[in-house]
């Protein structure tokens, strides 16, 4: 099964395994990783699941849709790796993924 | 905190905190048996959660109701409650809640509204809405001083040097609204696009041609000042590098997160943040305040819609023995009953 690693802001690694389908928020809540909220369940409408990709994959995850992009304008520290992390699927292409948690989501 | 009341205190036999798809349905359940709700709610408009994060999302567990978007649902909510002509407190938080020598209940807002109630619905949700906070330092030094949320009264601002962040439509609405008496006034935010409404971009985009306010792309970085006297907002561009904003003031808009707030502060017994209640008649620790929806726990409590409609009914059967001790509560129909035709509007 393909894998995620979440690095929270103060370095705490976390790797879980990730279903193919599910999203990258999803296997954080379930597995109760730090520093993601998701208020609004994935719906694309609080930007509380804000991640920074790691830069390594950066170019396999992609760039937000232009309503995450819009989304991301709620979000704080956003960076050229910024993306919503209920809007990455998994699929066999992200198996290691890394994504790292910011220091606050609102 | 509380202000000071502004006005005479309103009597009502209910006052329901918050204004979710569970205390609005709970004006239904009341207002079948005679008892008279107020509503409040820290939104600017009734639904909660359905309201403000998921307006245009399709609901599928309403029964009956094979699919219905949030803002849908709370439309015919406020149709259905429309007979019981509740009085909506909107945009203003409950602060205090505090038990009188009569037993009955004394609740103020944060902008000084009074309500005294004889029972009261915690219908709190996921907690009130507040706006999210920049993870800045020493934030919590310029809060309330130089640091603003929201915009009450405008003349506040008058001179003042201004910047606002964020690229939304408070944020527009408030730069084109504070422009006019700001000394100055400077928008930032981190890309030259807007997630608002047209009309207000063009409208920002003519004061920076006409130099009245400046746009600066970038994001917050820190602030500098003394004793909660803020001087300058320090900004940071893309590639990291920071320009300092004169300030005078920081109106940061990121849109809104939910927090348990004052519910916390009410005394009322809380397991995990959550109201603990009994599943006969939705009470607190406390008799005659009742907690209904995502905000109370119990055990097999689901956070769903259904269950919080569920939870309404029976409390509103509790909440009637303790307006009226005295009254007997017929079960009755609403298919059926004239007197509850008589209340619906319908016979
Ligand atoms: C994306 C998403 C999808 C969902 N889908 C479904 C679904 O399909 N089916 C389902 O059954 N449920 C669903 N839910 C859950 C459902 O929305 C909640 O169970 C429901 O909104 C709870 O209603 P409520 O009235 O208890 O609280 P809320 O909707 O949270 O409303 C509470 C209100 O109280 C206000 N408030 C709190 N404290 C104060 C205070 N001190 N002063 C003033 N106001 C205050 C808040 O501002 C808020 O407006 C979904 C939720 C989300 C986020
Ligand atoms: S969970 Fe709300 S935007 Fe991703």
């Amino acid at each position: 099964m393909p894998k995620i690693t979440y690095i929270e802001h103060g370095g705490k690694k976390h790797t879980v395994d990730a279903p193919l389908g599910t999203t990258v928020m999803e296997n954080a809540i379930r597995n109760g990783v730090p520093g993601i909220v998701a208020e609004c369940g994935g719906a694309c409408a609080c930007a509380t699941c804000h991640v920074h990709v790691d830069e390594a994959w950066k170019e396999k995850v992609g760039p937000p849709s232009p309503m995450e992009e819009d989304m991301l304008d709620f979000a704080f520290d956003v960076k050229p790796t910024s993306r919503l992390s209920c809007q990455i699927k998994m699929t066999d292409e992200l198996d290691g993924l890394v994504v790292h948690t910011p220091a606050q989501q609102g | 905190m509380s202000k000071a009341p502004t006005s005479e205190p309103i009597n009502t036999d209910a006052v329901i905190i918050g204004a979710g798809p569970i205390g609005l349905f709970a004006v239904f359940e009341l207002g079948l048996l005679d008892l008279k709700a107020h509503v409040i709610d820290i939104l600017p408009k009734p639904g909660g959660q359905c309201a403000e994060l998921y307006p245009e999302k399709p609901i599928y567990d309403i029964p009956g109701v094979p699919v219905i978007s949030g803002e849908g649902l709370v439309e015919k909510l406020l149709q259905q409650i429309k007979p019981f002509s509740p009085q909506f407190h909107l945009g203003e938080r409950v602060e205090s809640l505090t038990r009188q020598k009569d037993g009955s209940f004394w609740l103020a807002t944060d902008i000084g509204t009074v309500i005294e109630a004889k029972v009261v619905v915690v219908a709190a949700g996921g907690g009130s809405f507040e706006s999210k906070k920049p993870p800045l330092a020493d934030l919590a030094d310029y809060e309330g001083k130089s640091v603003f949320y929201l915009v009450r009264r405008i003349e506040d601002f008058r001179g003042k040097r201004i910047v606002v962040a964020g690229g939304g439509d408070s944020a527009l609405d408030w730069t084109l609204n504070l422009a006019p008496v700001a000394k100055s006034l400077t928008l930032l935010h981190r890309r030259d696009q807007f997630r608002a409404a047209p009309d207000s971009v063009s409208k920002m985009k003519a004061l920076v041609a006409e130099k009245k306010i400046a746009f600066e792309l970038g994001q917050l970085h820190s602030l500098e000042g003394e004793g909660g006297k803020l001087s300058r907002v320090v900004a940071r561009r893309e590639d990291k590098s920071t320009f300092p904003l004169e300030a005078d003031v920081l109106l940061p808009f990121f849109g809104l997160t939910m927090r348990l707030g004052p519910v916390a502060n009410w005394g009322l017994k809380l397991e995990d943040g959550l109201i603990a209640v009994d599943t006969e008649k939705f009470q607190s620790s406390e008799p005659g305040i009742f907690a209904i929806g995502d905000i109370n726990t119990y055990p097999g409590k689901l956070k769903l819609i259904l269950s919080g409609f569920h939870e309404a009914a029976l409390m509103a059967q509790a909440a009637a023995k303790v307006v009226n001790p005295d009254k007997r509560i017929v079960f009755q129909y609403t298919t059926t009953s004239t007197s509850l035709h008589k209340k619906l509007g319908v016979s």
